[in-house]
């Protein structure tokens, strides 16, 4: 009996590490038409992968449905550039990302996550 | 500007703008779709510009609404002549541009329909100044980018047939966020107050000895009505954080609202299954803890509460700053005064100030005299003086005198809208101290999972009986102890506060980082002229040779320096015109770099300049050297004239020293720095001026261009190098130093060269910038150890780890207490902040 719940148990803890930490994230939305529109609600940016072009402006429109204020800030780490976001009116951002890489967007304590994946604009159109 | 023409035959060429269209994929696209639907030919596409080159027998309406139709946002390219996109416009390219480039912001009522939004760019880009406009049809906003006044934009609107007003008001956003905070607080305390009132007579029950065992049929029947009771808490008092925890799963993600779901969660399905399912549990594992699962809600959802307010404290800086703006300006206009709505004053307004009145936007005084006070913005608590032609800037208070001024920047191109713009960036950057922070938060709540598993699995193994209920408080309590968010807000709180306080002091800081080095620097390196020193020299002493007298070497040596732009030269003419001396004509002028100038005047051969200059034309100074020597060492500038090769004289200028800078110098050196003085002054002066500042030590005879040399040469002998200089002439100085900091001439902002800007010129400025830095660093310090011991002790005693020697399991519910007030601890240490004084310091 003992030996099922610790198996069990160790089965838990290998889903956790896989579901939090190894799992890999299906490609992004891209944001090269018109601006983003992310939707920050009960705890997730969504979508919280958005695949970016190097070296233009792209635009993020956040919209802010959590009110607690863990959700007001939104920070691009690395980019020096944080905004408020005001609850139920969007906020457009406007970044522009001259370096191919991923770039960690959070609130201030991290619990709300996204990542911008910059990359260079020489991939194809589908079109 | 027509682009449409009409060309033989077989259509006409049609130039528009398709703004959608970014890559060449999008024009084979647009070919493509085109061809289907129409004979019309695409002659040529340029990407830049977006401008499509269309041939069509159609008319401009006509392709317009075939392309609208076929999702293109075409527009008439000829109709939009000065309208652009951000990619192709230069506007990026300086500073200044880059605020124009936030423009205005217009909230539109009124839209409906995709067509609109055609319509009301072409409206917008009509309005001359008009450099881009974009209607959004989801938000109903227009954005437009340009100098165009705002009310010419509301009547182009308007016109069209909607109705605009202005958006993005930072007063509306400040009072709509504490109106939106305080709906906020009020909902958590209900949630609190439901949450409680089930759970604490629950507790006082348990604690009072009331049965909490699950045995009989009517214990039974009891516990499932409370447990029925409870799911009704946790939803209604709870439900955001399994909402939450639910969602930042299903996104590979955990948070707070995880932990406290999956916490609280555990105990309530264990009480239940308890109740359903007795038999399954040995006797002594029929316990129920609906009690802990709705006190620890109710707690949670109190230090929330009691987080946001403690919150909204943190960004008083901010907000008294935004409270500085003014909301109404009396215009002048047509001879008559009009008060007017802030948002509507525009560029080259003529504004009437009253006395005592808040000036509203930036301008130039062109009548009156009074004093203003811009403590507001610059820290500095004298009022300044003000009167034809001098700078006045929004937010700050007249004085007694009323001012008439010519509005040369508004909205948020204001020095005070900037200076808000600049410390909310810093206010939320954060320095690298609190990077360990962020990567641990980073995996932090999965790992605290994996710790509660273990923890659970540990007691199944070992724990004595009965085993199962050990396992699941244990679990419960490390899940519920563990707390992100004191770890998560430990240094961006103290940063908020932190960059507040400077701004107050009227330091700004640019970002955490240069927040964090200034605090740990150990060489303060001063430029001696504008920092140390007024910058403004003027002439003391005139010692005449010979038979000249004072006037005649005065002239002379202010007939040469008028060709001149160093800054002795002009106080050399400053006291000339003082004198009322006509100056002669000067000829043939010729500056030596680091030696001095010479020239004819009146068709005299005339040499001024340092005893290097004499030396090199074979002049004999050993007369007057003694006295050059005296006058340098009361921190004068001697400078010796020669006329026709005969030396005739020696003029000094002095730059009087600041009143306050010994006393700021003091307060670096009791902040544990090295003052360094670097000048351009020959030795003898620079010991004098550092002697009476008290230095530690100086650079003289330093040549602009070696400043960054000597900045290095001290990183070298390890030190931590901070330079305070102007910001322009030191620029390359300050960006090599390790944090740069830039004295500021008032409401100037000229943060860009700078890490730190002191917008006020007293040195006092920099001693407050280092002690709110170090005042800050240490604040983070203790709010990390305080959130890193509260979490690296809280887990494992929470997992049991003292059981073995103390025989105790720490109650969930003394976890949810703790982890309610670890973050509203760390957000209350940060608040300390506010009350520092760094003159105190």
């Amino acid at each position: 009996m003992m030996m099922w719940i610790n198996l069990a148990g160790l089965m838990l803890i290998a889903f956790i590490v896989w579901w939090f930490w190894l799992y890999q994230p299906a490609a992004g939305v891209k944001a090269d038409e018109g601006p983003v529109e992310i939707r920050v609600k009960d705890g997730v940016y969504q979508p919280a992968r958005i695949e970016v072009p190097v070296g233009r402006e792209v635009q993020l429109k956040f919209i802010r449905e959590d009110t607690s204020p863990c959700a007001a800030t939104v920070i691009f780490h690395g980019l020096n550039v944080s905004e408020e976001l005001p609850v139920k009116q969007p906020k457009v951002v406007s970044l522009r990302i001259e370096e191919p890489g991923e770039y960690k967007f959070t609130c201030q304590m991290q619990m709300y996550t996204g990542t911008l994946i910059a990359r260079s604009a020489t991939a194809p159109d589908p079109e | 500007m027509n682009q449409t023409t009409e060309p033989q035959g077989q259509g006409r060429h049609h130039l528009l703008r398709i703004d959608n269209l970014h890559c060449e994929g999008c024009i084979k696209s647009l070919k493509k779709k085109l061809s289907e639907a129409t004979p019309w030919q695409v002659l040529s596409v340029d990407l830049d510009s977006k401008q499509v080159n269309l041939q069509a027998d159609a008319s401009l309406e006509q392709v317009l609404e075939t392309l609208n139709a076929l999702g293109y946002q075409a527009t008439d390219f000829g109709a939009a002549p000065h309208c652009s996109t951000q990619e192709q416009g230069t506007p990026d390219e300086n500073p200044e541009a880059r605020q124009v480039a936030h423009g205005t912001v217009l909230a539109i009522d009124g839209m409906s329909c995709a067509s609109c939004v055609a319509k009301l760019e072409k409206a917008l880009c009509r309005v001359p100044g008009v450099e881009e406009a974009q209607v959004s049809l989801v938000d109903h906003t227009a954005q437009i980018r340009g100098s165009a006044p705002v009310d010419a934009l509301v009547q182009a609107v308007e016109a069209a047939g909607y109705k605009a007003r202005i958006a993005d008001n930072p007063d509306d956003t400040l009072a709509q966020r504490q109106q939106q905070d305080e709906k906020y607080y009020r909902s958590k305390l209900r949630e609190m107050s439901l949450a409680l009132s089930l759970g604490l007579p629950l507790m006082a029950y348990s604690f009072l000895g009331g049965e909490m065992a699950v045995d009989s049929t009517g214990q039974r029947l009891f516990w499932g009505l409370v447990g029925i009771a409870t799911f009704a808490v946790m939803w209604l008092a709870g439900k955001h954080f399994f909402i939450g925890g639910w969602n930042a799963f299903k996104n590979h993600n955990a948070t707070m609202d995880t932990l406290v779901a999956l916490g609280t969660g555990t105990a309530w399905l264990y009480s239940m299954m308890v109740v359903l399912f007795p038999s399954a549990f040995p006797d002594m594992a029929r316990h129920a803890y609906f009690e802990a699962t709705a006190t620890i809600i109710g707690l949670i959802d109190l230090g929330l509460a009691l987080e946001l307010r403690a919150r909204g404290k943190t960004s008083e800086a901010i907000q008294r700053l935004i409270g500085l703006q003014a909301k109404m300006a009396r215009v002048v206009r047509d001879g008559q005064e009009l008060d007017v709505p802030i948002e509507d004053v525009q560029v080259g307004d003529v504004i009437r100030v009253r006395p005592g009145e808040k000036i509203p936007v930036d301008g130039e005084v062109i009548e009156g005299r009074s004093n203003v006070d811009e403590s507001m913005l610059t820290g500095e608590p004298v009022p300044v003086p003000k009167e034809k032609g001098s700078v006045v800037s929004g937010g700050t208070i007249n004085g007694q005198g009323t001012l008439v001024f010519k509005a040369t920047r508004v909205g948020k191109d204001t020095a005070l809208a900037h200076i808000i713009r600049l410390v909310k960036q810093a206010q939320n950057s954060k320095p690298s101290i609190g990077r360990l922070a962020d990567k641990i938060a980073g995996v932090f709540v999965p790992t605290v999972m994996i710790i509660a598993v273990l923890a659970a699995l540990a007691w199944l193994n070992f724990g004595p009986e009965p085993a199962i209920a050990y396992a699941v408080v244990a679990a419960t309590t490390t899940l519920i102890i563990a707390c992100p968010c004191a770890l998560g807000l430990a240094t961006p709180m103290s940063v908020m506060v932190g960059v507040g306080k400077a701004a107050e002091a009227g330091v700004l800081i640019r970002n955490g980082e240069a927040l964090q080095t200034a605090s740990q620097l150990t060489t303060m390196v001063l430029d001696k002229t504008g920092t140390i020193t007024e910058g403004k020299p003027t002439v003391t002493d005139i010692v005449p040779l010979g038979d000249h007298d004072e006037q005649t070497l005065l002239v002379m040596a202010a007939s040469l320096e008028a060709g001149s732009e160093h800054p002795l030269a002009q106080a050399i003419v400053d006291a000339a015109h003082a004198r009322q001396l006509v100056l002669r004509p000067m000829a043939s002028f010729q500056a030596v770099a680091g030696h001095g100038i010479r020239g004819q005047v009146d068709g005299a051969s005339v040499l001024f300049g340092n005893d290097k200059m004499m030396r090199k034309h074979g002049l004999d100074i050993g007369a007057v050297e003694a006295t050059a020597q005296d006058l340098a060492r009361q921190a004068k500038t001697p400078m010796y004239l020669a006329i026709d090769g005969r030396l005739a004289g020696i003029i000094a200028v002095a730059d009087p020293i600041k009143p306050d800078s010994q006393e700021a110098i003091a307060r670096l050196h009791r902040k544990g720095l090295k003052v360094v003085m670097l000048t351009g002054d020959n030795k003898a002066t620079a010991e004098a001026v550092a002697r009476q500042v008290g230095v530690d030590d100086y650079i003289a005879e330093v040549l602009p261009e070696d400043k960054s040399r000597h900045i290095r040469s001290l990183q070298e002998q390890g030190e931590l190098v901070g330079m305070t200089g102007d910001g322009i002439n030191d620029a390359p100085a300050l960006a090599l130093a390790n944090v740069g900091f830039a004295i500021g001439t008032g409401t100037d902002v000229a943060i860009e060269s700078a890490d730190i800007t002191l917008m006020r010129g007293s040195l006092h400025g920099l001693a407050d910038a280092i002690a709110v830095s170090k005042a800050t660093l240490r604040n983070i310090k203790q709010n990390l150890f305080g959130a890193f011991i509260y979490n690296v002790l809280g887990i494992p005693i929470a997992a049991g780890i003292l059981y073995p020697w103390t025989g105790m399991l720490l109650n969930p519910v003394i976890a949810g207490a703790a982890m309610a007030f670890s973050s509203v601890t760390v957000v209350s240490n940060a608040n300390r902040l506010r009350w520092f004084n760094p003159k105190e310091d």
